[in-house]
């Protein structure tokens, strides 16, 4: 089983993410459970949401204390809370920051080994889609840098979910994050 | 010849009659084959108006419908008098739930018939005023807002009557009941602003709001027919006194309604949309002591000694009344 | 077909492929999405010859539906916590009246305090009013409960609750199979009232039944509801026969076979307990789950059956009767009366607080060596809560 927690602040579609993910996924012939944390419904506050993947029917229902993966959709929170709790060693992190890991401090925050993507996906998605909403972006670069689900199951999700106009948009966000976090990846290998 | 027109009343014994009238015209009371929706054999108090009114009312209700007609009714002494079970009164289809959710649940019903494409089954509401002014009021307005198919006749007798004469929202100032008892400083009920139901269903500019007594069945029988000729929500409320409540001779109940309406307590109106379009003009005015001392809920008025400073805000509300509904005149 | 659907999507779908002819509710959360969703297929014509009324309160909501399912219509509804105590008059008036409405219970903890989180003390609150209660394990249950519900219903002349965690359930995305109209219809005949309003056969429904008679008219509603858990498993094996899935039932047993120990839960937290098992039993451990899908019908003697043969049954409950403990450990232990069987009873997820995998396993290894009290609360601040005690004792 593969554990995602997603962090971010209502109003940036951390919900929507969890649930792209999951039907990403189901896409993929696999399954997946999502579903958010739920606090006061606030555009601003604090948000989690989380899907777990499985090859089988998934029954465990708890927050996802010890997750395989992190995307932080607003790394404001890092200095808030600590979203890096729980991560499993060998884990994957994926920020969306303008920033490098040094200005973002995470040696400090990240006490485990783990592969990690930091990307400005609030600018691809303006480049992209004309507004600064990063989810479906961060899923292109989930897929790059975790390999569980292909970009073309990502690209399959968002256009169930959206409208033509605005399914494209972030699909080529998604792509074009993907891109991003590969050649990241392979500069570093 | 000369010809002069003569003006033919309903005035208790002085009746012309309906021997004159067509038979589209008469009362249903005077078809042999009318529904009697509410038979003999109920619980009712002698000279209950309440169940004169729904008698009435249901079987012009019927008639205008051809008998496709479904009734609710909310907990209360109508509802109480006419099913001790095993026996029901009712000769219609007939549906009781609780007491503040009448108008919602005749919702349903019409909703029900809707979705089954019925057209012609039509859906009356009934309780009383503490059903309908007080506890049902939510409900009553949800109905209203929605504009849903159903007419919702009130029976007024100013207090929650089958419990035992307690004071409800329609309950009258200065009136006697159990919980505004004649003692005190203020005896009876307290100088309010009212809770006048016709003008809040007015505000909801629903398609028809009518007030009528059971002094003037014809007038409640017509009120009721020309209700059923609309679709959407419309309200009828009707005064009914109620001999054991208001402690009057049980042979009085009719005089007392037509006393309310002359005295200008009670304004008869009819309002299309929420405007007042018609209204009943008062024939032989009588100040508000001819209507008030025939009760005994209003008894602490008159002894030891009239109460002129209450009785006097009492004569103004009629005033009020005789102006803002246009009840004097032709 | 098969999805990944929001629940309360899907369960909004499951409801529409039953054809209901008026729908009525109010929203509170978390059933929003559910009321929402059938709002849609209603106003865009895919659920044709069907009223979604938006009544002014949950009371109406209730009301709306008695009036409807009285006039021979099918009616559903869905409401939660705060929602479903403000309908009671009016749920006691159905189940009374003998109307098979269908509604959808998002089950959410009752305040005060205010709390919108998931636990069952709303249903649990209702749990004497004649209806019917059966409680999802998962999405796909509650889909399928439904679909099986409207049937129970409307054969037995009773009044069904759906019961299905708030937000663990409703909100959570999972792949569920959902029937089609088509394939619903031939499992769910049209609805045949037992008697309904009809000008041209006029009844009158809702009489004043004395002291003469009322004893009478319930002890049958008893009756009935003792009945209904053979209709609950016959409509259950019917189900599986159409659509090849066992859900609904009684209960279900996992991994109980010569278990020592055996849990006993409702709802959604039977999926986790499952995989708690799992790794207890990878441990040796000798323990099992039986998840309880009706409590209303309790099934004593399924209950009994599947307890047999444990030396003891820890039931974990999502709500509790204030001063006295558990409720369903109440009928649970009637259930044992006598199998030298002993119950212990473990309080958890109350307001929506979560019931981890590390705290059952915990809780769990204790309870195989008897090493806890009869009642716990699960995840208890005993330190908080013991300040907070002796300061209340000092001012009394």
């Amino acid at each position: 089983m593969f554990q995602v927690r997603i962090h971010g602040r209502g109003g940036q579609g951390v919900v929507t993410a969890a649930e792209l993910l999951a039907v990403a996924v189901f896409d993929g012939g696999k399954h997946a459970q999502a579903f958010p944390s739920f606090g006061s419904e606030r555009t601003g506050a604090p948000v989690v949401a989380y899907c777990r993947i499985s090859d089988h029917e998934i029954r465990a229902r708890e927050p996802i204390m010890e997750p395989d993966v992190l995307i932080i959709q607003d790394a404001s929170l890092i200095k808030q809370i600590d979203v890096f709790a729980g991560l499993q060693p060998r884990g994957y992190v994926i920020i969306n920051s303008a920033e490098t890991a040094e200005e973002l401090q995470l040696a400090d925050k990240i006490k485990v080994p783990h592969s990690l993507a930091i990307l400005p996906a609030t600018e691809i998605a303006l480049t992209h889609l004309g507004r600064p909403v990063p989810n479906a972006v961060l899923l292109g670069a989930f897929s790059a840098l975790t390999g569980v689900v292909p970009l073309e199951a990502v690209a399959s999700a968002i256009n169930e979910k959206f409208k033509p106009k605005i399914a494209a948009g972030n699909v080529a966000a998604a792509t074009a994050a993907y891109e991003y976090v590969m050649n990241q990846v392979a500069t570093h290998a | 010849m000369s010809t002069t027109q003569v003006k033919f009343y309903q005035v208790g014994s002085f009746a012309v009659g309906n021997r004159l009238l067509r038979d589209d015209e008469r009362s249903v009371q005077s078809d042999p084959d009318r529904t009697n929706a509410l038979t003999s054999g109920h619980r009712a108090c002698q000279g209950c108006g309440e169940a004169l009114g729904a008698r009435y009312a249901l079987d012009a209700a019927m008639r205008a419908t051809n008998d496709q007609l479904i009734a609710v009714n909310a907990t209360g002494c109508l509802e109480v008098f006419s099913t001790p079970y095993p026996e029901s009164s009712w000769r219609v289809a007939w549906l009781h739930s609780l007491f503040g959710n009448a108008p919602a649940v005749a919702t349903g019903v019409a909703a029900a018939l809707k979705a089954k494409g019925n057209t012609t089954t039509r859906v009356v509401a009934q309780g009383g005023d503490g059903a309908t002014v007080d506890i049902g009021l939510g409900a009553l307005s949800g109905m209203f807002e929605r504009n849903d198919d159903v007419l919702y006749i009130c029976y007024d007798n100013e207090a929650y009557m089958n419990t035992g004469v307690q004071r409800s929202g329609a309950t009258p100032p200065a009136a006697r009941t159990a919980t505004t008892q004649a003692v005190g400083a203020q005896p009876g009920n307290n100088f309010g602003q009212g809770k006048y139901l016709p003008k809040i269903a007015m505000a909801h500019d629903i398609p028809y709001v009518a007030t009528a007594t059971i002094a003037d069945l014809r007038d409640l029988e017509a009120k009721v027919e020309r209700a059923m000729t609309m679709r959407g929500a419309r309200y009828l409320h009707v005064l009914v006194p109620c001999p054991l409540g208001w402690g009057s001779a049980s042979c009085d109940t009719i005089k007392i309604a037509r006393l309310a309406t002359q005295s200008g307590l009670f304004p008869v109106f009819e309002a299309i949309n929420g405007e007042v379009v018609a209204s009943s003009k008062i024939r032989h005015r009588v100040p508000v002591d001819e209507y008030l001392k025939l009760q005994a809920r209003y008894s602490h008025l008159f002894s030891p000694e009239r109460n002129d400073q209450v009785i006097d805000h009492l004569q103004r509300i009629a005033d009020k009344n005789i102006e803002r509904y246009e009840l004097m005149g032709e | 077909m098969l999805r990944q659907v929001e629940g309360s999507k899907a369960v909004a779908d499951a409801v529409a492929a039953c054809q209901p002819e008026v729908i009525c509710a109010y929203p509170i959360s978390p059933q929003t999405h559910i009321v929402e969703g059938l709002s849609q297929l209603v106003k865009d014509g895919t659920l044709p010859n069907c009223e979604f009324i938006n009544v002014e309160s949950e009371f109406a909501a209730m009301s709306v539906a008695i009036g409807s399912s009285a006039t021979g219509a099918r009616t559903y509804t869905a409401t939660a916590s705060q929602g479903l105590l403000y309908m009671v008059e009016a749920v006691y008036n159905a189940s009374g009246l003998g109307l098979p409405i269908v509604m959808t219970v998002a089950n959410r903890a009752i305040g005060g305090p205010i709390n919108i989180w998931n636990d069952h003390s709303d249903s649990m609150s209702q749990r004497d009013s004649g209806w019917l209660q059966l409680y999802a394990e998962n999405n796909q249950e509650a889909v399928d409960l439904h679909i099986q519900a409207f049937r129970i219903a409307e054969e037995m002349s009773m009044p069904v609750m759906v019961c299905m965690d708030g937000f663990i359930l409703t909100h959570a995305y999972e792949q569920v199979d959902i029937p089609t109209t088509e394939e619903v219809k031939a499992f769910l005949p049209p609805f045949v009232p037992r008697q309904h309003l009809d000008p041209a056969e006029p009844v009158s429904i809702g009489a004043m039944v004395g002291p003469e008679s009322f004893m009478e008219v319930k002890y049958l509603a008893h009756q009935r509801m003792i009945d209904s858990a053979a209709k609950v498993q016959e409509v259950a094996k019917d189900f599986e026969a159409h659509f090849g899935r066992k859900t609904g039932g009684l209960l279900r047993s996992y991994r109980t076979d010569g278990a020592e120990t055996i849990v006993l839960a409702l709802g959604s937290i039977i999926g986790t307990l499952k995989d708690v098992i799992d790794e207890l039993q990878l441990d040796g451990k000798s323990i099992g789950v039986v998840g309880l899908t009706s409590f209303r019908p309790f099934p004593y003697e399924a209950v009994a059956a599947a307890l047999k043969g444990a030396k003891r049954v820890i039931i974990l409950e999502k709500a509790f009767s204030t001063g006295t403990g558990g409720i369903v450990t109440q009928d649970v232990a009637r259930a044992i009366e006598g199998m030298g069987i002993k119950d212990f009873t473990v309080i958890a997820g109350l307001g929506g607080r979560p019931i981890t995998i590390a705290s059952l396993r915990n809780y769990l290894t204790n309870a195989m060596a008897e090493n806890i009290e009869r009642l716990t609360f699960l995840d208890l601040e005993i330190d908080t809560v013991e300040v907070e005690i002796n300061k209340e004792r000092a001012l009394r």
